[in-house]
């Protein structure tokens, strides 16, 4: 365990990188971003952020060598929007396997009137398990989304569910390894408190 | 449900946010992080920073102010104006904002939104298109930002949203151009035509001065966010407020 850093985030590639630094600084929690495999398995907490596509992700983790060092950690680990996707055993997008951590396939949302794709902007989510990740939260909670693939409902896993064109988890945790669809970095305060929560997991 | 999304547009110029009546005059409102934090505040969903300066000078622009803006906010933002290849989208969206918008660029060079979707994905590429009502139906506009450069671009409003949609724009954001700045409404008209042919989240510009303006584009366009500026700026309608009404009017919001 080293003990410098609070949360190891997982240079996953994407974009987003600095506004998920930023929402760490705001917390207060110490934080670096690294792709090293070494690093990254001392982590007393990893942050799996991701951005792009499925395939992409899981080539640039696979050229990283980072496959079986994300799928052996032991310490809590929270997959962010695709970082979440990813946990899944495949998905639809690009056909690509991924960790195998969470059983299920992740599958694109199918065009409907009066729901486009992406699912874009703010949604509640509806809470089916209580769990410390969760603490201070209710289904009364807002967070903001942008995603066009989601997991499954009623996983074994789920913690929370999101109503869209169709019902979908927006929240799982199995074990040490937690995820969130949405993105707390960019959700409010709602967002603050789940990324505080998660940073209080040991 | 899905809330309908509250944009306060901050038209950015040198580091200050201005607005005028499009596009001459400008006066400035104010300073980018205290309106940004002002909106935050209240209950805004996400902001558009349109760089007014970038597009028509084809120059690069500083934008330092990027990063200060994800340093301060926890909401999205999307920044606008100016960003003509991946070079540029990616300091920006590495600087920190969610979305990047792009217009003339777009107009110019299709092919631009199609190598910004591969490389960033679709849900971060917004391609904003300036319309007018004309006698030959809805045509797109280009070079707005520019009084001496403005014009038809030669296309047709609904083929170039579809084509921005299948090239990967990841939401549209039309600015309804007869509308912007009189605030005489949204133009409920061409919102509900452009709907009908886009697949993707739409974002209505253009005409904002009462709340009622809001209840409508939201109940009878069925868009999925409205965007708007002087409004906002000026105190007239105050986002929290606004959306107390919204939710009132039976329209999903978060409040």
């Amino acid at each position: 365990m080293s003990a410098d850093v609070d949360v190891v985030v997982v240079d996953s590639g994407g974009a987003n990188l600095a506004s998920l630094g930023f929402a760490l600084d705001r917390l207060g929690a110490r934080s670096v971003v690294s792709a090293d495999a070494e690093r990254i398995a001392r982590a007393p907490r990893v942050l799996l952020p991701g951005v792009g596509a499925a395939g992409s992700i899981m080539q640039r983790l696979e050229s990283l060598a980072l496959v079986n060092t994300l799928r052996n950690l032991q310490c809590p680990v929270l997959g962010i929007c695709l970082g979440m996707q990813i946990l899944c055993e495949r998905s639809e997008e690009d056909e690509t396997p991924c960790l195998g951590i969470l059983p299920g396939t992740v599958k694109r949302f199918a065009e409907a009137p009066d729901a486009p794709v992406p699912h874009m902007g703010w949604n509640r989510v509806r809470i089916t398990h209580d769990d410390p990740l969760l603490r201070g939260l209710s289904s009364s909670d807002w967070f903001y989304f942008v995603h066009s693939y989601h997991l499954p409902p009623k996983l074994a896993a789920t913690l929370a569910e999101t109503d869209y064109s169709v019902p979908f988890t927006s929240i799982v945790r199995q074990r040490n390894f937690c995820g969130v669809q949405f993105h707390p970095e960019r959700s409010s305060t709602a967002g603050a408190r789940v990324l505080r929560n998660f940073l209080e997991l040991t | 449900m899905l809330a309908k999304r509250i944009i306060p547009c901050l038209d950015v110029r040198d580091g200050q946010v201005v607005k005028g009546v499009r596009f001459r005059d400008h006066r400035i409102v104010g300073d980018i992080l205290e309106l940004a934090a002002r909106y935050r505040d209240e209950g805004a969903d996400e902001l558009v920073f349109y760089d007014i300066t970038a597009s028509p000078d084809g120059r690069s622009v500083d934008r330092n102010w990027v990063r200060r803006v994800a340093q301060l906010l926890d909401i999205p933002f999307c920044v606008a104006g100016g960003i003509r290849s991946i070079a540029e989208g990616e300091a920006v969206l590495n600087a920190g904002a969610e979305k990047i918008s792009i217009n003339s660029p777009a107009l110019e060079n299709p092919a631009l939104i199609d190598a910004l979707a591969r490389r960033f994905g679709s849900q971060c590429v917004v391609v904003g298109v300036d319309s007018e009502t004309t006698s030959g139906g809805y045509r797109v506009h280009r070079y707005t930002g520019d009084p001496n450069r403005s014009g038809d671009s030669g296309r047709d409003t609904l083929s170039w949203v579809r084509e921005a949609v299948d090239r990967g724009a990841g939401e549209i954001v039309l600015n309804c151009m007869s509308s912007d700045g009189v605030r005489r409404g949204y133009d409920l008209a061409q919102l509900v035509a452009v709907r009908e042919c886009c697949s993707v989240p739409l974002v209505a510009s253009g005409g904002a001065g009462t709340v009622q303006h809001f209840v409508d584009v939201f109940l009878a366009a069925r868009v999925d966010a409205a965007l708007a500026a002087s409004v906002f700026h000026s105190g007239e309608i105050v986002v929290r407020e606004l959306k107390q009404a919204l939710i009132h009017s039976g329209v999903e919001i978060r409040p």
